[in-house]
């Protein structure tokens, strides 16, 4: 492991009772670049995480007393950025897939928000995510990945195309970019944050 | 988590091996709740099952229950237990993140906005 030889024990300990940890969410369909996005703000490289489950969409319960249950293992890629010396900001990439919904709301629960990666050659990867999202009552925006610096749909047009609401922010993005990773991540705290003040947040 | 296991898991042991099977943590901690190894459990390294000691150097610096599954290779869910063991044992502190069952409050967010403009 990384940290194997490294002499940290003469470092005083840190205490994470004064440390505060928020997280945002990286949805949207297979391969349209959310470890990108992650891993171009991350301070650390993508670490792969994953989510045993029943097949059945149960919490985790039981998985040993009940070994004729398919079990499902959901892998999910996250980065850390650190926002102060003591606020940290995990990203966490999900996949976007109706059959994980069940991790989802391990997920979600006290999130900012939701980023949800668009790629306007497959815009229905989106709807599960938005459909979840706007049900959950979860602050989102859309951004459009950019691929190879090519916007072939006017931000209106996708609008349309996933039928979100006019108050829900759709932009661009380059996911390889940080500067541009960065901005977007500013788009979604300052919606959620109008969600806020406006009570339609949660 | 008792420091008297016999088996020493290892890549051949199935994940909840290592929680003698239990698949549901006592605290239901976020996937962003920070750990970070006490006093105590720092002077208590040479104990434990690997997980454990593992997660003691690992958490000598702040890491989160996501990032602590990660390193071990284990499910989310076994890091949820053996953190869990962990804090009732007084080897590390675990501090849930900054919002109750509902989102960040607006000082957070403002925090966070003004974090990320500095990056």
């Amino acid at each position: 492991m990384d940290f194997a030889g490294s002499s940290t024990a003469a470092r005083p300990l840190p205490n994470a009772a004064t440390t505060t940890s928020v997280k945002i969410v990286v949805a949207g369909g297979f391969g349209v670049g959310k470890t990108t996005f992650v891993g171009s703000v991350s301070e650390i490289a993508p670490l792969t995480t994953e989510a045993v489950m029943t097949s059945a969409s149960e919490p985790l319960d039981d998985l040993t007393q009940t070994p004729g249950k398919t079990t499902t293992t959901v892998a999910m890629d996250f980065g850390r950025v650190s926002l102060d010396s003591d606020l940290l900001l995990y990203l966490f990439g999900t996949p976007g897939q109706y059959r994980f919904w069940f991790m989802w709301d391990d997920l979600v629960r006290g999130a900012i928000g939701a980023v949800v990666l668009a790629d306007t050659r497959r815009l229905s990867d989106c709807f599960p995510a938005i459909d979840y999202f706007e049900e959950r009552r979860l602050p989102f925006i859309v951004a459009v990945n950019r691929f190879d610096g090519m916007l072939t749909h006017a931000v209106d047009d996708v609008r349309d195309a996933l039928t979100v609401g006019a108050n829900v922010p759709v932009v661009t993005c380059d996911a390889r970019e940080r500067l541009s990773t960065k901005q977007t991540l500013i788009s979604l705290v300052e919606h959620a944050m109008a969600m806020r003040r406006a009570g339609t947040a949660y | 988590m008792s420091t008297s296991e016999e088996e020493v898991p290892g890549a051949l042991v199935r994940p909840y091996a290592v929680t003698r099977g239990r698949t549901r943590p006592r605290y239901q901690f976020a996937i962003e709740a920070l750990v970070s190894t006490t006093d105590f459990g720092s002077n208590s390294h040479q104990r434990g099952t690997p997980e454990v000691q593992t997660i003691i150097e690992l958490c000598r610096e702040i890491r989160s229950v996501a990032e602590i599954a990660a390193h071990l290779r284990v499910p989310l869910g076994v890091a949820r237990v053996l953190v869990g063991d962990m804090a009732d044992d007084g080897l590390v502190r675990v501090h849930q993140p900054g919002h109750e069952d509902g989102q960040p409050d607006l000082t957070l967010l403002e925090r966070v906005l003004s974090g990320l403009r500095r990056l």
